[in-house]
């Protein structure tokens, strides 16, 4: 292929399509700052500089672990406790029957509902993990419950032919098969996690990015506002590429470089 | 049923019936292997039945109705798909049936690595993923497993079906060799008489479902004398048999 024509074609390639598609946004969000002035829509520049002073003044980094510690300590619930539920509603029909509505009830419960009976229920120290942890553990069920139903029988069959004990038949086939069906499913809670406990801390005023944004709001200072956003994007992207990615290659070596169809940042 | 079979056979099969529901799958099987007979060939068509018996040969399952015995004490199996664990490598999969025993792991890593040796594979193939792995291979690796154990019973269901013919010949003659060489006492379900005359001591037609016994049918010449002319000659001799051509619904 000649010179242009790759060149063009390379623009479609994953890497470049990233840095095109941020030029894109960053291009459009000048245009948007360019029309409505400001106190709508600050620049990009003024946006990094409100986070560069959020950083410096000490605001951010506070505000960030603490939204990082209530999301994910509702998410480390969900996934044990859907995880465990999951499982065993996957293996047991009759449990299944029981569980399954009621988890279906609990997605059906919008997240903000759960974060007024949280902070009327816990008040404002639990109400992030309790909000993250009941709009979480429904997504990490069903997938665990699911990814337990469909083992391949095939593969039953043949352990069984070999008389494998119960807790080999559990880490060799039940778990990794599981996992495959969980981790799309935990890139999804875990974007999930930290967007329901930003809105629990918009709602309760206690701390962290929700609480920022917040007062952002109540000052209408929009650049503050955006700030707190971008750090949240880059939170998620953070968790996303640092901790469920190096996870996944190291809990599935065998799927190769080839990823199972993932819902990641884009989530709920 | 691992009482002490009737006279010098070492598999016995005594009027096995067995339905599932209300449709019969097996409608009175008797046949035995003696024990010089070290491959049984149990022949049928597609869907009579022979994978159920298979599977109460090996203690899979109970059947309905009359007795199996032989003296075996560990059945290994190999299906017709290889039923390989994806997430675990070659090796790996080679060494899961001795989780079943009280195995070390070192023993296990061991055992594996002499096993590739013995179905043709190298210790690269070893660290793949069955993805990463072709037909023939992954079909090796399931043999690998199965005799990883130390079986003293082999039971093959339909192991070469998905194969092409190269790779099929290829496997039928490993199989073969690895049973003259002190292997187990091997049964073999297969629904081609051709890989039967090929590979058995002792062919078992099945009839249709429900099964009964339609032929048994000795074969005494060594593998390495059965060729491609014999096999065609023998085939076409069993066929000249109304009640095995009936069996396996083909035109005499």
């Amino acid at each position: 292929m000649s010179g242009p024509r790759r060149d063009f074609f390379g623009l479609l390639k994953p890497r470049w399509g990233v840095a095109t598609g941020l030029v894109l946004v960053v291009a459009l969000w000048e245009a948007g700052h360019a029309a409505y002035g400001p106190v709508v829509l600050p620049s990009p520049g003024e946006t990094l500089l409100a986070l560069w002073q959020m950083v410096r003044g000490g605001d951010a980094l506070p505000a960030v672990l603490q939204t990082l510690r209530g999301a994910l300590a509702g998410f480390l619930a969900a996934v044990v406790i859907g995880g465990a539920l999951g499982l065993l509603a996957g293996l047991l029909e009759p449990l299944r029957a029981v569980l399954r509505p009621i988890a279906t009830l609990m997605l059906g419960i919008p997240a903000v509902a759960w974060v007024v009976l949280a902070l009327l229920w816990f008040g404002a120290d639990l109400a992030v993990p309790f909000t993250v942890w009941v709009t979480c553990a429904p997504i990490v069920f069903a997938a665990a419950a699911e990814g337990a139903r469909s083992l391949d029988p095939g593969l039953l069959r043949m352990a069984t032919a070999f008389r494998v004990p119960r807790t080999v038949l559990l880490a060799d086939l039940y778990l990794p098969h599981m996992l495959s069906h969980l981790f799309p499913a935990l890139a999804t809670a875990l974007a999930l996690a930290l967007k329901v406990a930003v809105m629990t801390e918009l709602f309760s005023g206690a701390g962290g990015i929700g609480d920022g944004l917040a007062t952002a709001r109540a000052q209408v200072d929009t650049a503050r506002a955006m700030a707190w956003i971008l750090l949240l994007v880059g939170l998620l992207l953070a968790l996303e590429f640092l901790l469920l990615e190096p996870l996944r290659r190291h809990l599935e070596p065998w799927r190769g470089d080839k990823s199972p169809p993932r819902s990641g940042v884009s989530g709920s | 049923m691992t009482t002490t079979p009737p006279e010098a056979d070492a598999l016995h099969v005594e009027n096995v019936t067995h339905a599932f529901g209300r449709e019969s799958v097996l409608g009175g099987v008797s046949f035995a292997l003696p024990a010089e007979q070290k491959v049984g060939c149990i022949v049928g068509q597609s869907g009579c039945g022979k994978s159920t018996l298979l599977a109460i040969l090996g203690g899979l399952l109970r059947p309905d109705g009359g007795r199996v015995t032989h003296p075996f004490v560990r059945p290994a199996f190999v299906f017709q798909d290889p039923c390989l664990l994806p997430w675990r490598t070659a090796r790996d999969n080679i060494a899961f049936g001795l989780k079943a025993l009280s195995t070390t792991r070192p023993d296990r890593r061991n055992r594996a690595e002499e096993l590739l040796g013995v179905v043709g594979l190298t210790a690269a193939d070893g660290d793949k993923y069955p993805e990463a792995l072709s037909g023939g291979m992954r079909q090796r690796v399931a043999l690998a497993r199965a005799l990883a154990i130390r079986p003293d019973f082999l039971l093959l269901d339909e192991p070469f079906g998905s194969l092409d013919v190269g790779l099929r010949r290829a496997m039928q003659a490993l199989v073969r060799r690895l049973i003259d060489d002190g292997g187990p006492a091997t049964v073999l379900v297969t629904h081609d008489l051709a890989e039967a005359v090929k590979l058995a001591d002792r062919i078992v037609v099945l009839t249709q479902k429900p099964a009964r016994l339609a032929a048994i049918h000795d074969l005494d010449r060594p593998f390495a004398a059965r060729d491609d002319g014999f096999v065609q000659a023998e085939v076409g001799r069993l066929l000249g048999r109304p009640e095995i051509s009936g069996a396996l619904a083909i035109e005499a």
